[in-house]
Parts: C-alpha cells; sequence; structure tokens
C-alpha cells in the first residue's frame, strides 16, 4: 500500500512539473508573440489591401502575428486614438475634429498613403455616350434624368445599377458623385464589383460604377468630365472619381508597423493593391 | 447492473445531442434579440415596419423596411403561383398515376432539384433566365420580381410534392376503393376523394414550401434586382428581408445602428418562418384526427 502511495505522489510531482513548464511556455512564447503583434483596423475599402498584405508578410514572417479588422475609416481612427489598433485603415484624410481629439490624447497620427482608388463608370459597349459630367451622372443616380435620350442617346430607360449601401465602393461614389444624397430607390442593387460588371455586360440601357480592376472590354467606361479612368489618370488626379487611401501610424512608424507599411510599399505590396482592383502608386 | 449502467451512459449521451440542437436554437435566439431590439431605440417598432423608405446609411438614415417585407412577401406569393400547380400535381402523379418503375424514376430525380445549392440557381437565373425574360417580355432588365418567382418557384417544388405526395399516399385506401365501387372514374376519385382527404396535408407542404421561399437567400440577391421599392407589378425589380441581410450584414459596422436594424429584420424574418411552421403543425394535427 505505502509502496503504490509513493509512486503516485512521485506521479503528481510529475504532472505538477509538467503543469508548470507549461505554463511557462505559453506564457514565454505569449509575451513573446506580445511584442511581435500588430493590430490593423479601419476601412471596408483597405481591407482586402491589408489582409492579402497580412497575409503574404506573415508567410515571409512567420513571428509576426498581424490581426487585421474592418469597422469602417471612422472606427480605425477612433481605434489609433485610443490605442486599440496599431495601423489605422482610412479611405479619407482626418477630419480635423479627430486630429484635435487624437492630440488630446497625446497621439500623432502620421498619414502614409498606400493606394489610390478610382472608380470607373460603366455602361453597355452599344452605347453611343462617351462621356459625362459629374452633374449629369448625379442626376442620373439621384433620379432627375432617367432616359439616355435626355443626354443625347437613344430613346431607352437608364437601368440604373448600384452597390450596397455598406461597401466601399459605394461610400466613394456616394461622396465624390452623389455628394451624399440618396441614391433613386428603384435603382438595381449588385452585391459585388464584377456582378456590377457582368449586368452591365447583359442589359443594354445600364450603367454602373465599379473598381478600376473591373474593366474589360466587354464594358465601357465613360470619361467624366472628358478624362477617360486610368492608372495614368487617377494618380495625376485628372480622373475627379478617385481619391488616395491611407494607413495612419501614431507618430512615425517603428517596428513591425514600420516593416509592414514598408512592405505595403514595396514592388510585391503595390502588386497586391493591383491585383485587388486599386491604383498602384508605382 | 454494469450494463444498465452503460445502457444509461448511452442514453445520457444522446439526449446530449438532442438537447445540444435546443441549446443552438436558444442561443440564436437570444443573440437574435439582443442585437436587433437596440434599434427600437431610435425608431418605433411601427416606423421600422411600415416606414417606405431603407436609407440605413444617410445621415439621417431611414430604417423603413415596408418595401422589404412586401419584396419578400410579393416573391413568395409569385413562387407560389409557379409551384403549387406544379407540386401538387406532381404529386398526384407519382402517387396515383404513374406506375411504380416510373414512380421510381421520377420522385429521386424531383428530390435532386433540392440538392442543388441555390447559388447555382441564382447564377442560371442570371445567365440563362433574366436575358430571356428581358426579351420575351421587352424590358431594359431581365433581373425582376417576375424571373424571381419562376427560379424559386422551381426550388420549391421538391418540398411541396414530396410533403404531398406522403399526404396523398397516406389517404386510406378504403377510401379509393369505396369511389370506385360508386362507379366514380379515376379522375373523379381524384378531384373528390383523394384531394379533400390529403387537403390537410397539401397545405402543411404549400406552408413549408413557403417557409422555404421565404428565407431564400442566395437567388434572391443575385436574381431580384434589389431596389428596395414598393412593388407594383411582377416586372419590376425588388429587395427581400434575406437579400438585404445578405448584402449588408458582411461590410457594417459591427454595433452601429445599421447592424441592429438588420438584426430586427432577422426578427421579423423569424418570427414569419416560426408562424409557418407552427401554423404547419397545427394543420398536420387537424388532418391526422380527421382521418384518424
Amino acid at each position: 500500500m505505502k509502496c503504490i502511495k509513493t509512486e503516485k505522489g512521485g506521479f503528481q510531482m510529475k504532472r505538477v512539473i509538467l503543469i508548470c513548464a507549461l505554463i511557462t511556455f505559453f506564457g514565454l512564447s505569449f509575451v513573446h508573440a506580445k511584442s511581435m503583434r500588430l493590430v490593423i483596423q479601419g476601412s471596408t475599402t483597405v481591407l482586402p489591401i491589408a489582409q492579402k498584405c497580412a497575409e503574404v508578410f506573415m508567410q515571409k514572417h512567420p513571428q509576426a502575428d498581424i490581426s487585421v479588422r474592418g469597422g469602417g475609416s471612422g472606427t480605425g481612427i477612433a481605434g489609433l486614438i485610443d490605442g486599440i489598433c496599431d495601423i489605422a485603415n482610412s479611405s479619407r484624410s482626418m477630419k480635423k475634429k479627430e486630429i484635435i481629439k487624437a492630440k488630446e490624447k497625446g497621439v500623432n497620427p502620421e498619414p502614409h498613403v498606400i493606394a489610390m482608388d478610382g472608380i470607373a463608370v460603366i455602361v453597355h459597349p452599344s452605347n453611343p455616350i462617351n462621356g459625362l459630367t459629374l452633374a449629369q451622372l448625379k442626376d442620373i443616380y439621384t433620379g432627375k434624368i432617367s432616359n439616355w435620350s435626355e443626354l443625347g442617346g437613344r430613346n431607352q430607360k437608364i437601368v440604373v445599377i448600384s452597390r450596397d449601401v455598406a461597401s466601399g465602393t459605394f461610400e466613394c461614389f456616394h461622396k465624390l458623385v452623389l455628394k451624399k444624397q440618396r441614391v433613386r430607390p428603384d435603382a438595381l442593387l449588385q452585391a459585388s464589383n464584377a456582378s456590377v460588371a457582368s449586368t452591365i455586360k447583359r442589359t443594354k440601357g445600364a450603367i454602373g460604377y465599379v473598381g478600376l480592376g473591373y474593366l474589360s472590354s466587354e464594358v465601357k467606361a465613360l470619361k467624366i468630365e472628358g478624362v477617360a479612368p486610368s492608372e495614368e489618370t487617377v494618380l495625376k488626379g485628372t480622373y475627379p472619381i478617385s481619391r488616395p487611401l491611407f494607413m495612419y501610424t501614431n507618430g512615425k512608424p517603428k517596428g513591425l508597423a514600420k516593416d509592414f507599411i514598408d512592405f505595403v510599399l514595396s514592388k510585391e505590396g503595390q502588386r497586391i493593391v493591383k491585383e485587388q482592383g486599386f491604383v498602384p502608386l508605382k | 447492473m454494469k450494463r444498465a449502467q452503460k445502457e444509461n451512459l448511452i442514453k445520457g449521451f444522446f439526449c446530449l445531442f438532442a438537447l445540444l440542437s435546443i441549446f443552438f436554437l436558444l442561443g440564436i435566439v437570444i443573440v437574435l434579440f439582443k442585437e436587433g431590439l437596440p434599434i427600437f431605440k431610435v425608431t418605433t417598432f411601427k416606423e421600422f415596419l411600415f416606414g417606405r423608405f431603407w436609407y440605413p446609411t444617410y445621415e439621417p438614415p431611414d430604417f423603413g423596411i415596408l418595401p422589404l417585407l412586401l419584396g419578400s412577401l410579393w416573391v413568395t406569393f409569385g413562387a407560389l403561383i409557379v409551384a403549387v400547380p406544379l407540386g401538387v400535381a406532381g404529386a398526384f402523379y407519382i402517387s396515383e398515376v404513374a406506375s411504380p418503375k416510373k414512380k421510381e424514376f421520377i420522385k429521386p430525380v424531383i428530390e435532386l432539384l433540392a440538392g442543388i445549392p441555390s447559388v447555382v440557381y441564382g447564377f442560371f437565373g442570371m445567365v440563362v433566365v433574366a436575358p430571356l425574360v428581358a426579351k420575351i417580355f421587352r424590358l431594359p432588365v431581365g433581373l425582376n420580381a417576375f424571373t424571381a418567382s419562376l427560379i424559386l418557384g422551381i426550388m420549391a417544388i421538391p418540398t411541396i410534392t414530396s410533403i404531398s405526395e406522403d399526404a396523398i399516399s397516406a389517404v386510406p385506401k378504403r377510401f379509393k376503393e369505396a369511389s370506385y365501387a360508386l362507379g366514380a372514374n379515376k379522375w373523379e376519385t381524384i378531384t373528390k376523394v383523394t384531394l379533400p382527404a390529403a387537403a390537410g396535408g397539401i397545405s402543411t407542404a404549400i406552408i413549408l414550401g413557403m417557409a422555404r421561399v421565404i428565407g431564400e437567400t442566395m437567388t434572391v440577391l443575385m436574381v431580384a434586382g434589389g431596389a428596395p421599392i414598393i412593388p407594383h407589378s411582377f416586372f419590376e425589380p425588388l429587395r427581400t428581408m434575406t437579400a438585404t441581410i445578405a448584402a449588408e450584414m458582411g461590410e457594417t459596422v459591427v454595433g452601429s445602428l445599421h447592424f441592429h436594424a438588420l438584426f430586427a429584420i432577422a426578427i421579423v424574418l423569424f418570427v414569419i418562418t416560426l408562424s409557418f411552421n407552427i401554423l404547419a403543425d397545427l394543420l398536420t394535427q387537424r388532418f391526422r384526427k380527421r382521418l384518424g
């Protein structure tokens, strides 16, 4: 009996040691991981770029642990000010109010332009219209113009195609073209760039808008204010429906944050930008 | 003793799994109400249900789901026009007319329709049916309530056929024999004896088909056009409650009013499908009593 007891005691002892070792091991790895952790939050427009870049970056640097979240530009900037995230993605520059709030909390936001976002307005290839002004485009989408003949085209009803209101593409269009006015309620909704393009391809009287990456010979991109959408005109800033995309950091980026932003701006990072349908900087 | 213990253990184990699904359902319901109810702090129940405009991301936002609610009911109604005659007639054919050999072939084929993923139906509708509808009816675009109803109707056929068929074959043989004995022919027997006797079960089938259609998401998102307007005809685009949730939930800010509004739509949808299911259950019970 006694013999068994001691043996049991020994077994328990081993167990305690094992558990202690495990705890120390996980504790250490946690501390270790924490030093290499990067939290990115913000704009859903920038999200696909950040996500894909993070994936590739983590493959190259297995010790880095990057978590990328959406939530919208406002959420990202608020997160940066509150110290919840290290990098805030934003599809707009920071508002004055946000900068004041950041300064009050001792945060010094530093913008990094990582890509350009351009939105092309597309119609069926058979449509004789070649260009529109921003005002005409706005009238089409708010419902003031509903026949192509009013714009010098065929006598045909305009089939207006829009995006789901939560998407980044809609947000950009909403700000730069609609000036925050309401889209006509009978506009058709498609849930992705690809489905907008494929609907336009099959619908003669349709008009829609997609990211530059979704242009093809099967749809016709319109000139806006006389400027055709292309990487060049977006980069020069002459194409009116375009905007820079930002990543904000607190002060000059250091450590992992710096490495990551450098990666996004590198040749490889910019190739990802292009793959995701945005305009690379170089 | 030991064996009984084992038995109890296994019983408990299976009981746990049975309870688990109830537990999950409860969890879903709790989350639904927890995330959906906060919207009623900024809008009233009446404004939400009967508001005519859905502009959830604008300043100030409008959270009126009447167009979405009517959109869902409208395509459901349209789908039933397609699915009920085809589904019920198919069930009668399989159960009363077809030879056993044909029955063995047709029944699994119809049930196979239920196995096609809804995104495939949606794609088929977008690429094949919608352009055809636009051409035939000379419409500018084929993504509308008509196309959606047509495809949803086809999707509801397997549900309606297989449950109706069960109800029809459950009609006691002696009813039909009595009818034949009185000199009625096959058509008279089907319409005047079997149909009324199976009516309860067929109604159940139709209601479950409705529940299937109103909950369908991917197909309507792809085919119905998605304009949040109150429908006036079958040739206008419309948006259903399910399509709205699917299109907007992915990118909305978690915890925002828009987010809560989408959950509130889910509550409305849940209440509708729940009442359909309860109704179907009640009908089945009544039907059983009548035959019993």
